[in-house]
């Protein structure tokens, strides 16, 4: 699915990441964890190419393709899909309509017929319900005054329905209560597949309790310094990141 | 992103293509004996001679105005030819059939068919070409109902009481250079009467369509809505692809009777000048209203064509509770300029308005939104909604706005919000990252940014607008 090899990578003139190595098959998830400014989001959006994202070194490799070469979109349409920890409002443009084309542009890259408006719109409906939204939000702008449980459940609601093959999801459950991390959780859980593997980025053990991963790496000065399964997130709950930061240093 | 975004100013105009058609073109120059001939070629009467004579003498003596926000070379008006036909028109053809084919052809191209059967169901188009009005469709059907919509050349010798009446009723010829211009020397338009308590059957709309060299286009719209009466109308104009400059100065007047209602939408696509700013319509329009007791106008516009832009359309609110609103979308990229926005003069009681205007600048364009709220000392109770929005695409493009609020009354309520944004690297890579491709995303943001004023444009014309804008911000992303 995914395997990155030597990935050094820079955002402006800050070496981030130095020498990740992570390789993800198939139905597996992967929880990412570390202490702030370790370059866990960084992770997240040299995937996804990111503007301002630099790889210096390394390769990745997504579905057997060099997924450094390709444009953010051909990305994404490929199956590439981040979950952000900040989603960003796009006032007038209707959450309906948007999704609408996302969806679109991921069918026609499989070579598969657009849906019709009718048809979408029911899926859609069926899915907001899936993530506990009124389906009146199809109808309001893209995040616009959505509070902030409100825009990671329409994140994970866009991921149900582009059917991703690879799920990046950058700390979302950041600033969630724990109603809403469960309703997060339940709908990554519905998804998972032994074709569909997910990155899950984290500080908190919490999410994990939830969302249980097969791998746990902790990434530490831009590299992982441990990897694990998951009971190493308990581990890192009870004793902190700083012993691993030592043994680094 | 910024450079990407940059990288992508460049446009295809699609009404770029000029017609291969033989035009009755007068020799550049203007003097008296130019709006003896316009008036002896309409074969008007000897009153309207001299209303554009009036208007000539008063020109001469004006300044052209130089407040607003845009700078272009001083325009030589002798150097421009004030009247160009079509040749195939000298014969006054009496139905479609015997209309040249080649200008049929030139309006099917600009996707505006002319054969009744061919045309958007429910919308009479009068077509204008450079001079003069080529075709009007529906018109037996309008008059059924009593509606008068017919070029105003044809209304002079037809409807003259009405003409008289009513013409600079609005726009005086004095009011201001272009108008005093446009008076002397305009040459066709659309003429339109809804009579008393006629809710207008179908839309009307008139297109524009500048095509000789070197030639100003000056149309002059009519539009006079009995008490009670409603009509929605409708402006599109297009011009080919020029290195030259090209003049157009209209005048529109419109007259809201007690409890009638306009609506006139404008889509304006002039031929905007080439990516270096070569070329280009310059656009010095003045639109005008005025509603009587209980009258509503509104303004819609999308402006995404012209090299300069100076157009106000303007509701005067004379009767009581009579309403005006504006709703305008402007888009400018690589050298355009536009200073645009509306006056809303508040004399009668508990007037209203609201303006919602929205600007869009790409490329290296300046876009200024001018706007006049004056509340007189008699409109008690009178109020006023401004939201102005700029939106900015790249770094080196300009937004600017010019309110100006006037009140004379103390129980006035006058409201004005206003806003600036980007079109952020973040909106971008979001919309990137859900598969839609820089483009496409650069134009469904653009596109919800105007939501609000494409709701207040007919169905057919909002989907055409959509599309416009999209086309215009081509090559504004890379």
């Amino acid at each position: 699915m995914l395997d990155i090899r030597n990935l050094n990578a820079r955002v402006e003139e800050t070496e981030i990441l130095r020498n990740l190595s992570l390789n993800i098959k198939p139905g597996e998830i992967h929880a990412i964890m570390g202490p702030n400014g370790a370059g866990k989001s960084t992770l997240g959006n040299i995937l996804s190419g990111r503007p301002g994202y630099e790889a210096t070194s390394g390769e990745i490799e997504f579905n057997g393709k060099n997924l450094l070469e390709m444009d953010i979109e051909e990305r994404a349409r490929e199956g590439l899909f981040l979950a952000f920890q900040y989603p960003v409002e796009i006032p007038g443009v209707s959450n309906m309509e948007f999704l609408k084309a996302s969806v679109d542009a991921r069918r026609k890259h499989l070579g598969q017929p657009e849906l019709s408006s009718f048809d979408f719109m029911k899926i859609a409906r069926e899915t907001s319900k899936r993530v506990s939204l009124d389906a009146a939000f199809l109808k309001r702008g893209v995040n616009e005054g959505f509070s902030g449980g409100e825009k990671k459940r329409n994140e994970i609601m866009q991921m149900m329905l582009l059917e991703p093959s690879l799920c990046i999801l950058d700390e979302t459950d950041s600033g969630l209560d724990i109603d809403a991390l469960q309703v997060v959780a339940a709908g990554v859980n519905s998804m998972r597949s032994p074709e569909r593997s997910f990155i899950v980025v984290t500080h908190y053990q919490r999410l994990l309790d939830f969302i249980v991963p097969d791998y746990v790496h902790v990434l530490a000065g831009g590299r992982i310094v441990k990897s694990g399964g998951k009971e190493l997130a308990l581990e890192l709950e009870a004793k902190g990141y700083s012993w691993l930061e030592d043994e680094v240093a | 992103m910024t450079e990407q975004v940059e990288s992508l100013i460049r446009k295809d105009y699609a009404a770029g293509f000029h017609s291969k058609i033989e035009s009755d073109t007068l020799a550049p120059g203007l003097d008296e004996d130019v709006v003896r001939f316009i008036s002896a070629k309409k074969e008007e009467p000897q009153w309207m001679l001299d209303w554009r004579l009036k208007a000539f003498r008063a020109w001469q003596e004006m300044e052209e105005p130089t407040w607003a926000h845009v700078h272009y070379p001083e325009i030589d008006f002798k150097a421009l030819s004030y009247y160009s036909a079509p040749k195939s028109m000298a014969d006054k053809p009496q139905s479609l059939d015997e209309v040249d084919p080649e200008l049929l052809a030139t309006y099917e191209k600009l996707g505006i068919p002319l054969h009744e059967q061919a045309t958007l169901a429910g919308v009479a188009v009068d077509a204008v070409f450079d001079s003069v009005s080529v075709v009007t469709t529906y018109r037996a059907k309008l008059e059924e109902a009593g509606v008068i919509f017919c070029p105003i050349s044809e209304a002079i010798k037809r409807f003259p009481e009405l003409v008289k009446k009513y013409l600079g009723s609005v726009v005086p010829q004095k009011d201001n250079f272009y108008a005093a211009l446009n008076s002397a020397v305009f040459s066709d338009g659309s003429f339109v009467y809804i009579p008393k308590g006629v809710r207008c059957p179908m839309e009307l709309s008139t297109y524009f369509r500048i095509n000789e060299m070197n030639t100003g286009q000056f149309e002059r719209t009519l539009i006079v809505a009995e008490e009670g009466s409603y009509v929605s109308y409708l402006e599109g104009c297009t011009a080919p692809m020029r290195d030259e400059n090209q003049l157009h100065a209209a005048v529109v007047e419109l007259v809201a009777l007690d409890d009638a209602q306009i609506k006139y939408s404008t889509v304006q696509n002039w031929y905007p000048g080439d990516k270096d700013g070569k070329g280009g319509i310059y656009n010095f329009v003045t639109k005008r209203g005025i509603c009587h007791k209980n009258a509503r106008i509104s303004w819609t516009q999308v402006e995404t064509g012209s090299a300069v832009t100076w157009k106000y359309p303007s509701c005067i609110l004379k009767g009581d509770n009579s309403v005006g609103e504006f709703y305008s979308v402007a888009l400018t990229n690589n050298f355009q300029q536009a200073d645009t926005g509306t006056k809303m003069i508040h004399l009668g009681k508990n007037t209203s308005s609201t303006i919602i205007a929205k600007g869009i600048s790409a490329g290296r364009s300046n876009s200024a939104y001018r706007g006049l709220v004056r509340i007189n000392a008699g409109a008690s109770g009178a109020r006023n909604f401004t939201q102005c929005d700029s939106l900015l695409i790249g770094d080196r493009c300009g937004a600017h706005t010019f309110p100006y609020i006037e009140s004379k009354n103390p129980t006035a309520v006058i409201e004005h919000e206003a806003t600036t944004s980007k079109v952020s690297d973040d909106q971008m890579f979001l919309c990137q990252q859900r598969g839609l491709d820089a483009e496409k995303a650069v134009s469904m943001i653009v596109n919800g940014f105007c939501r609000e004023v494409f709701k207040e444009l007919p169905m057919e014309f909002a989907v055409e607008a959509g599309k416009l804008l999209e086309v215009s911000l081509e090559g504004s992303v890379g």
